[in-house]
């Protein structure tokens, strides 16, 4: 069992081109940990320098964005669904 | 002729090449066009401008296509009108409307960004243009693509007002509803244009898109004989419309076409999705998303992708934000309506709203020039003032029945 995450296409260079990878975390904090494990440098791409989520980054955990959970510490199980999309314009 | 020299990173200037791309690959920034400004400064002047058919592409040199424009060629140049009755009633000297409840094809100033979107989307060789809206947009993507005769998938709300989803389906799109808020549509659709190669104006489009709503800045100017007034209040949902505005602004000026701009920028938003003007009050840097509930659903994006840039035109600027409530909403609406001749729809209301708001906190003195943007039509959300604006008098076609029933000394 794993939490599979939908990876946007400018990451996808860094997952050797795939658009879904599935991970092992307890939270999205260690998500982003064990996916820089598996694909290292993706954690720089998703966090700045302080090591938060970067402000144009959108996380959702089943749907729902993470600002409206516990942001980076939003519990995750096995079965989760988490997309990770950048900011997108409206009207 | 092309004026772009190619994509830049706003947030790390990262150079990208013209493509239908719109987040940067490192800092996932947004993509902007990156104009050779020397190279417009001597083709575009204000003769130039004034020498050309009255619409949109009157700017070409400002707006980013490479080849001749082929969409929107009757959208654009909107009025500019003094609101004297309306100025007398909010106590006010010189304030004017920029009126888009009239553009040209679908009664709103997403005309503008869809005009240039599509003329890029055919550059770029795309047979299939999508976008994810909340109605105004959906509009004018679906009848500008059936001119174009391009195939259009268009993404609302369900709970969308019946006036935009008719003046959608009215166009024959794929017309998909999607069982949530705007934000959950958004979301959806970034990850439908990950899989399909379609054009969404709104997501990969963007970069090109978002430049459209530059047009209405450059008009204010020109239409106000080349200057640029000392407020615009402007109404803020994913907050890219007033950050363009403010960019066509300072182009002007940097170009040497208006003089000085000490213009000052308001943001207005509905109380029930106000996650830009709270940011502003709160002096934030961060945008906290909300669940919106307002009325206002053509301003109803929750989690705004430019709501950063809007904040910072505001505090740029010099001015400022507000939100406003249902109620006054649709108080300013049959105020515009009844001053100025002019049905616009909720988002309307809530810029108007904002702007009584201001000038009754005194942010915005009495005797400067005011512009308030009147950005989309009445006729479209019809729900939000049905019930608030009395009902016809039913008589019988007989003289007595008329004198019996119709009140004839008005106190209005």
């Amino acid at each position: 069992m794993s939490i599979k995450v939908r990876i946007p296409t400018p990451l996808q260079k860094l997952t050797e081109g795939k658009a879904e990878v599935e991970v092992e975390a307890k939270d999205v904090r260690g998500l982003i940990e064990d996916l820089d494990k598996n694909f290292p440098g993706i954690k720089d791409r998703l966090c700045d320098d302080k090591g938060r989520i970067r402000r144009f980054i959108n996380i959702y955990v089943n749907e729902e964005d993470v600002r409206f959970l516990q942001q980076d510490s939003t519990p995750l199980i096995d079965g989760d669904e988490v997309s990770i999309i950048p900011a997108i314009a409206g009207g | 002729m092309s004026y772009v020299k190619g994509l830049k990173c706003r947030e790390c200037g990262r150079p990208y090449p013209k493509q239908p791309i719109y987040v940067c690959e490192y800092c996932f920034g947004p993509l902007e066009v990156d104009y050779d400004y020397d190279k417009i400064k001597k083709d575009l002047t204000k003769e130039a401008i004034e020498s050309r058919p009255q619409n949109l592409w009157r700017y070409r040199e400002l707006l980013p296509i490479d080849g001749e424009p082929t969409d929107g060629l009757h959208s654009g140049f909107t009025p500019l009108l003094r609101a004297k009755n309306l100025g007398k009633a909010l106590g006010v000297k010189e304030l004017y409307i920029k009126d888009d409840s009239v553009s040209h094809p679908t009664f709103s100033f997403k005309d503008r960004v869809v005009a240039v979107a599509l003329s890029k989307a055919k550059e770029f060789g795309f047979d299939t243009v999508a976008c994810a809206s909340t109605g105004n947009l959906a509009n004018s993507v679906s009848a500008q693509a059936a001119v174009a005769n391009l195939k259009r998938y268009i993404f609302i709300p369900a709970d969308l007002e019946l006036g935009k989803v008719i003046g959608t389906l009215i166009y024959n799109p794929v017309l998909v509803a999607v069982e949530g808020n705007y934000d959950q549509v958004n979301r959806l659709c970034s990850e439908v244009a990950l899989k399909y190669k379609w054009a969404f104006v709104n997501i990969n489009i963007r970069p090109f898109y978002a430049e459209g709503s530059k047009t209405y800045g450059y008009e204010i100017a020109e239409q106000l004989g080349w200057r640029a007034p000392k407020h615009i209040i402007t109404p803020c949902a994913g907050g890219s419309l007033i950050t363009k505005i403010w960019k066509g602004i300072k182009e002007f000026h940097k170009l040497g076409l208006i003089d000085k701009v000490n213009t000052r920028m308001y943001a207005a938003q509905a109380t029930g999705c106000s996650p830009i003007s709270t940011a502003v009050k709160e002096d934030s840097d961060i945008i906290k998303p909300v669940k919106p509930k307002t009325i206002a659903k053509s301003l109803a994006i929750g989690n705004p992708a430019d709501g950063v840039y809007a904040v910072g035109v505001t505090k740029e600027s010099g001015g400022w934000a507000e939100d406003v409530s249902d109620d006054e909403i649709v108080e300013a609406i049959k105020l515009l309506a009844t001053t100025e001749g002019i049905f616009t729809e909720t988002a309307g209301g809530v810029t108007l709203g904002v702007t009584k708001k201001l000038i009754k906190q005194g942010r915005i003195p009495k005797d400067e020039s005011i512009v308030v943007c009147i950005t989309g039509n009445g006729l479209k959300t019809q729900e939000a003032v049905s019930e608030r604006i009395g009902k016809p008098i039913k008589i019988k076609p007989n003289l007595a029945s008329f004198e019996e029933n119709v009140p004839r000394s008005l106190k209005r």
